[in-house]
């Protein structure tokens, strides 16, 4: 009575353990091949080479160590929106305020620089580290609070906290804190301590062609921090513990004696923290002022990495890179091929979308079927069982 | 000639990264048999029912449904082929009448567009009093006791043809007085001719209702008796390998101080009625008082609020001279409350954390485990292998997932975990609630010696052989009051069953006043 094909057609994948930690790793670098194939398919329909869009595409973002440097530049505020998103995450929340919560570490950080002018170097870097994350993580609590004593739905919230922070940030920047004799809506630039050093230098003296203009600046070492920590709090301490229990199961978490609504406010605090940081890499790093409407969505778009990097701190790195190569590739392509603007963004979210099915599909495969898709028909054989031709 | 077999699988095998659940197993059962499948936790009684239903896929080996050849099916295959699974844990919509839940997805339609109500209360009365499964069409699931949401489900599996029926575990939920309703159904639906797989760890039950039995051990069947020809013993044998006391022996107990007081506890439900009035309770070190009662009276209730999970309203409880009443659930763990909640996905543990991860809730800040706010990663995977030996979780590996275990190990794990806490007030509500007889062996002998170390012990169980077996005193919750009180032993079960059910409370009022004292 043995049916043929039976064992050929079942999943292997889950053999053994270790063979699960490949698959983790390679999934999503399956995921991105296919997103690229998928995606030379959309620039092939409108009669462009998807070879030479692909080409362009990663000689702009790998050419020379001028624009590596860039992709990293892009990729850390994206990190640290990323983190904001994926910390939220695993305590159950969905922090969608990541804008405006960088909006406001970013307006906290200018403003705490320009009133230390004389401080030294080594007090000022800390100092306005910290005001970042508090600024962007107090922000963050309030709609934490909200939710954590009277169950408002922090999404609605969070959004809610959006506009007011640009809208506020906008209103103190333009009528109160504007450079003088000034057009431009920014503030005047903060004492030259608050500055986070730019890497040229650093990489000009291991060899590294980098050049000084390079933007890339010490904020993507912090980034970089920022992920161990984010990954650190989770898995290593009390409170990530406590966090991950409330985000899987909050009822289990309060049989067991966790202050749910407390660590609740906690999660929505360090998430807003990891959004505030954004300030390192824009005001201190970068532009050394706070300029309204700097952002245009670094913060939504931290979701979409934190998704991509399926709420996993590193998840969150690798996602945030792999932004970096398209954002950094895209002005390449702009630049020397015909491939319209606008569809360069629809190749990039098409490339986001796949990535994040395909991770979603390995995903379901290794759990062992439970939840897939049957694969093969159910053969209905006849009552004698024909199947036993083969 | 139509086959005789409705289910035969062969050489079935499903390999997970740990264990194998499933090794080269067979399996038969006849059509119109009840067959029962027995087994210890993780014994892969659930997979192989999952294999069969198509949940679950099999790494090899053949299945054949009512002649058919099965390859890589899905459920909707195997529902359309007349096999219809009740799951452990009821896939029904709260709010949705018991109407509306059975025909969801194939509804009666009217007009092509809308659904019939009518027709659809039509067929759920004429399938409930075909199998005499008694069941208000228009009552909302959530106002349902669990026997009877049970039966909701097996009202939809039939209505969507199903001539073979899984049932996993659908005693464990039920009280004596439903299980033996659920046996009246089940041989109805035999005698019209269907057939039933049914998993369960209760032996007697395998004798009272089963044909054929199905005996599984680390994933091999290990034999396939008739039900006739078999005793508990044997089949307990059978499953564990060796012979199981299944009766625990229990000596006298030195009483102590009271550690537990409750007087005049009153709470009121989510809903706001009265689900506890005016409660008085006391437990002694050295004693188990054991709650009997059908569920819904009150004894969820009277344990959260002990535990500081649900609100009194008035009236105090004290421990060890202590007022708790209202304190954080934490500040009464601290102090020494040890609690196996009554739900285990629900509230007992994390199903993403680890075994490791499981085995500290509600302990992670203690200073074993915690520095300075960071975890001992070391430490607490130390403590997860001594408590995995000591009380044989399967698979022996810390860093299973919890979601991967079998439920019974579920059920062992959050036992392991609070009886390790060495607790002045053990609170355990259905401790052996799914699992094995070996085990249940165990977690009694445990509770015992608990008890001969001086922790009060407050047990609830809908099991009453559970609560006679163990229990020192008996108090009895109807409708959110102790009805009644009896020294252990004292009582027969239909004493207790006639307290339980509100029968006896006008007539034999003497016993309520004497547990009033
Ligand atoms: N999704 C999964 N991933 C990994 N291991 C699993 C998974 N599901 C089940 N297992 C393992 O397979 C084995 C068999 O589990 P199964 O649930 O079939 O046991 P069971 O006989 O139903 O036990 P119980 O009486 O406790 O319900 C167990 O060791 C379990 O840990
Ligand atoms: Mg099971």
């Amino acid at each position: 009575m043995s049916s043929p094909g039976a064992s050929g057609t079942a999943t292997r994948v889950s053999r053994i353990a270790g063979t699960e930690r490949i698959v983790d790793v390679l999934a999503p670098l399956v995921a991105v091949l296919a997103a690229f194939l998928v995606g030379g398919l959309v620039v092939a329909a409108i009669g462009e080479s998807p070879l030479r869009f692909y080409s362009t595409l990663f000689r702009g973002a790998f050419a020379n160590a001028d624009s590596v440097g860039l992709v990293l530049f892009n990729a850390t505020p994206l990190i640290f929106a990323g983190l904001a998103v994926a910390f939220a995450f695993r305590a159950g929340l969905f922090n969608i305020g990541g804008e405006g919560q960088l909006y406001i570490g970013s307006f906290v950080c200018t403003w705490v620089a320009l009133q230390l002018p004389g401080a030294p170097r080594v007090l000022l870097i800390p100092v306005l580290i910290l005001a970042s994350a508090a600024g962007g993580g107090l922000w963050a609590a309030i709609p934490g609070y909200l939710k954590a004593r009277l169950g408002v739905h922090e999404v609605i919230n969070t959004i809610m906290m959006n506009f007011i922070a640009v809208g506020l940030t906008s209103y103190l920047v333009i009528n109160i804190f504007k450079e003088a004799g000034q057009m431009t809506p920014q503030t005047a630039t903060i004492p030259i301590a608050g500055e986070l050093p730019r890497l040229a230098y650093f990489f000009q003296s291991l060899g590294v062609p980098l050049p000084a203009a390079n933007p890339l600046n010490v904020s993507f070492l912090i980034a970089l921090a920022a992920v161990w920590l984010a990954w650190f709090i989770l898995h290593r301490t009390t409170l990530g513990y406590e966090i991950r229990a409330v985000g899987h199961n909050a009822s289990a978490a309060e049989c067991a004696g966790i202050n749910v609504r407390r660590t609740l406010v906690l999660a929505m605090l360090l998430s807003g923290a990891f959004a505030g940081l954004v300030a390192t890499n824009e005001v201190m790093g970068f532009r050394h002022r706070f300029l309204d409407n700097f952002s245009s969505g670094i913060g939504f778009m931290g979701i979409a990495v934190a998704l991509l990097g399926r709420n996993s701190p590193f998840g969150v790195l690798f996602a945030a890179l792999l932004f970096g190569v398209l954002n950094t590739g895209a002005l390449e392509v702009d630049l020397f091929t015909d491939v319209p603007r606008e569809l360069i963004l629809v190749v990039q979210a098409v490339t986001i979308i796949l990535v994040v099915v395909g991770n979603e599909i390995v995903r379901r495969r290794r759990e062992g079927g439970a939840t897939s898709r049957r694969r093969s028909e159910a053969t209905a054989i006849g009552q004698d069982g024909s199947a036993e031709a083969s | 000639m139509p086959e005789q077999n409705a289910v035969e699988m062969r050489g079935v095998t499903k390999r997970y990264p740990r264990v194998v659940a499933c090794d080269c197993v067979d399996l038969d059962v006849r059509r119109g048999e009840i067959h029962a499948i027995i087994g210890e936790n993780g014994a892969g009684k659930s997979t192989l029912m999952k294999i069969l239903y198509g949940m679950v896929r099999p790494d090899e080996g053949s299945i054949r449904l009512n002649g058919t050849s099965l390859i890589g099916h899905a459920p909707s295959d195997s529902i359309k082929l007349g096999l219809g699974m009740v799951h452990q844990h009821f896939m029904l919509i709260d709010p949705f009448t018991v109407a509306e839940n059975v025909v969801l997805g194939i509804e009666p339609v009217r007009a092509g567009l809308l659904v019939d109500g009518q027709a659809a209360r039509e067929r759920v009365e004429r399938l409930s009093s075909e199998y005499g499964l008694a069941l208000d069409p228009d009552e909302r699931i959530e106002n349902l006791s669990v026997g009877l949401e049970q039966r909701a489900e097996i009202v939809k599996v039939l209505y969507r043809g199903a001539d073979i029926l899984i049932l996993d575990e659908p005693t464990g939920v039920l009280t004596p007085q439903e299980v033996a309703e659920l046996f009246l159904v089940l041989r109805s639906l035999r005698q019209s001719g269907r057939t039933i797989i049914f998993i369960t760890h209760k032996l007697n039950e395998v004798i009272e209702l089963a044909d054929r039995v199905t005996v599984m051990r680390d994933g091999r069947v290990t034999g396939v008796v008739s039900a006739s020809e078999t005793t508990p013993g044997e089949l307990a044998r059978m499953m564990v390998g060796r012979d199981v006391l299944l009766r625990v022996e229990r000596g006298e107990a030195t009483q102590g101080e009271p550690v537990l007081a409750v007087s005049k506890l009153s709470a009121v439900g989510r809903k706001g009625a009265h689900v506890l009035d005016q409660v008085n309770l006391e437990i002694r070190s050295g004693e188990i008082l054991g709650i009997a009662g059908v569920q819904g009276n009150g004894q969820t209730e009277l344990v959260d609020v002990i535990t500081g999970l649900h609100a009194a309203s008035s009236g105090n409880v004290m421990l060890s001279g202590t007022d708790i009443t209202n304190r954080r659930p934490r500040v009464i763990r601290d102090m020494g409350v040890a609690h196996v909640p009554e739900d285990r996905l629900a509230r007992g543990l994390v199903p993403e954390f680890t075994v490791a991860e499981n085995l500290v809730l509600g302990n992670q800040h203690h200073a074993e485990y915690c520095h300075h706010g960071l975890i001992d990663v070391v430490k607490i995977e130390e403590h997860a292998r001594e408590l995995i030996a000591e009380h044989d979780l399967r698979p022996a590996d810390p860093s299973v997932r919890a979601s991967h275990l079998s439920g019974g190990n579920q059920q062992k794990l959050i036992v392991a975990r609070e009886f390790d806490s060495d607790p002045a007030l053990l609170v355990a509500s259905q401790p052996t609630r799914g699992v094995d007889i070996g085990a249940i062996e165990f977690v009694h002998t445990s509770i015992l010696k608990m008890r001969d170390a001086g922790a009060a012990v407050l047990l609830v169980s809908a099991e009453l052989s559970e609560i006679m077996t163990l229990s020192d005193r008996i108090a009895v919750m109807y409708g959110g009051r102790i009805v009644a009180e009896f020294e252990g032993g004292t009582v027969t079960e239909e004493d207790l069953g006639c307290y339980m059910t509100g029968a006896a409370n006008d007539s034999r009022g003497q016993a309520t006043a004497e547990g009033a004292a």
